[in-house]
């Protein structure tokens, strides 16, 4: 048998969809942490699933935020654990989704970086506002339909490309800086440890499938995760104080378009006139990060 | 319903909700092809599986939702996905 699972701190009966991401990436992520953890959560899929009034599925100390407050709350929790010289021991971790991370809490994460708290930060990108009916955010990859960027006579979709939000992180002078996958727990349940265990702010950006709003079943879930890595549209690295230090190789990277075709939100490429034209310049994008990540 | 000051919540409380109904397909082991590897356990959405004394995993199917990520990832073919009678 191979090493056993940490232990978790998140328990079932929460109302996540079937094959949820989002619970994928919470389990793993205080497999991570360990007991010793205050979690921040802001709102989104992963808060409105896991605590719905008067449950909860968080086994850890837990607070709710807005939308906009993440990091500031987190760094409040940050201080007043320092204020009151209880630091020592507790990991204070903010985790929310694309939306309250890239898009709306950006400025109070942004802040939190800034002034240096002893925090990590974790953005469960599932690239849309899943919870209010997948409206197109800043995660939302490049010509994915959503009910904000639907496709048709004039668009192919989402007509911008993924906002890079690690490397804005990394702009912050974060001393470490991982991106990571639910289709490879070890490797998020390590990246998140690690995040912990390094003095200052530190952020872990975690790609997490959905299947309600990609449009694929929910076995899938992992699958689909791994297909991104293994196509190089999510390169998986760290970077310590601004250096990229280490970097998952792909040795043999699949086309997009076995990545594209899976998923309902990518279909209108495959039907549409000018698709072609449109997964080259998918492919192209996965091209730049093989040669730019050296995946290879 | 009682809302509690500060809206404070009991840790794991979402046990009550049985999310087992949920459920159109039940995973089903086949221990003869099962290797132990525990990948299902640590890719369960919902924290059902769990490791038995003799090493190898069962279900709790008062939570299992039945997404069949377990039997899409076992590398060794030992989860069967059984349609649910009611």
């Amino acid at each position: 048998m191979s090493k056993p699972a940490p232990k978790t701190y998140l328990a079932p009966g929460h109302r996540g969809c079937a094959g949820c991401c989002d619970a994928l990436a919470a389990k793993f992520m205080l497999m991570g942490t360990g007991p010793n953890t205050i979690v921040v959560n802001p709102t989104g899929c992963l808060e409105v699933m896991t605590t719905p009034f008067p449950e909860s599925a968080w086994k850890v100390p837990w607070i709710h935020s807005l939308f906009e407050n993440g990091g500031a709350v987190a760094s409040g929790v940050e201080a007043a654990l320092k204020a009151l010289g209880r630091k020592e021991g507790i990991k204070v971790i903010g985790v929310g989704g694309d939306g309250s991370t890239m898009d709306i809490g950006i400025r109070s994460l942004s802040g939190a970086f800034e002034r240096g708290h002893d925090i990590t930060y974790v953005c469960v990108d599932n690239e849309a506002y899943m919870n209010t009916g997948i409206q197109r955010s800043s995660g939302t990859p490049f010509d994915a339909s959503t009910t904000t960027s639907p496709p048709g006579k004039i668009s192919f979709g989402n007509p911008r490309p993924k906002k890079n939000m690690p490397a804005i992180m990394v702009a912050h002078g974060s001393p470490y800086v991982a991106t990571t996958s639910i289709g490879y727990p070890r490797d998020m349940i390590k990246k998140v440890k690690k995040a912990t265990e390094i003095e200052g702010p530190a952020y872990i950006h975690a790609h997490a499938p959905c299947p309600t709003g990609w449009g694929f079943d929910g076995s899938k879930t992992i699958e689909m995760a791994k297909l991104a890595v293994e196509t190089c549209l999510w390169p998986m690295y760290e970077m310590e104080n601004g250096e990229l230090t280490q970097v998952k190789k792909v040795k043999n990277p699949k086309p997009v378009e076995e990545y594209l075709r899976a998923q309902k939100r990518f279909k209108h490429l495959f039907t549409m006139d000018g698709g072609d034209e449109e997964i080259k310049k998918i492919q192209a994008t996965a091209d730049w990060n093989i040669e730019f990540y050296g995946l290879q | 319903m009682k809302i509690t000051s500060g809206g404070v919540c009991e840790p794991g409380s979402t046990l009550a909700n049985k999310t087992g109904g949920w459920r159109n397909f039940r995973p089903v082991y086949d221990y003869d092809k099962c290797t132990k590897c525990g990948i299902c356990e640590i890719v369960c959405p919902d924290m059902s599986i769990s490791l038995r004394e003799d090493d190898f995993f069962e279900y709790n199917y008062d939570y299992c939702k039945g997404c069949g990520i377990c039997a899409n990832e076992c590398p060794a073919d030992a989860i069967e996905m059984v349609l649910e009678e009611k």
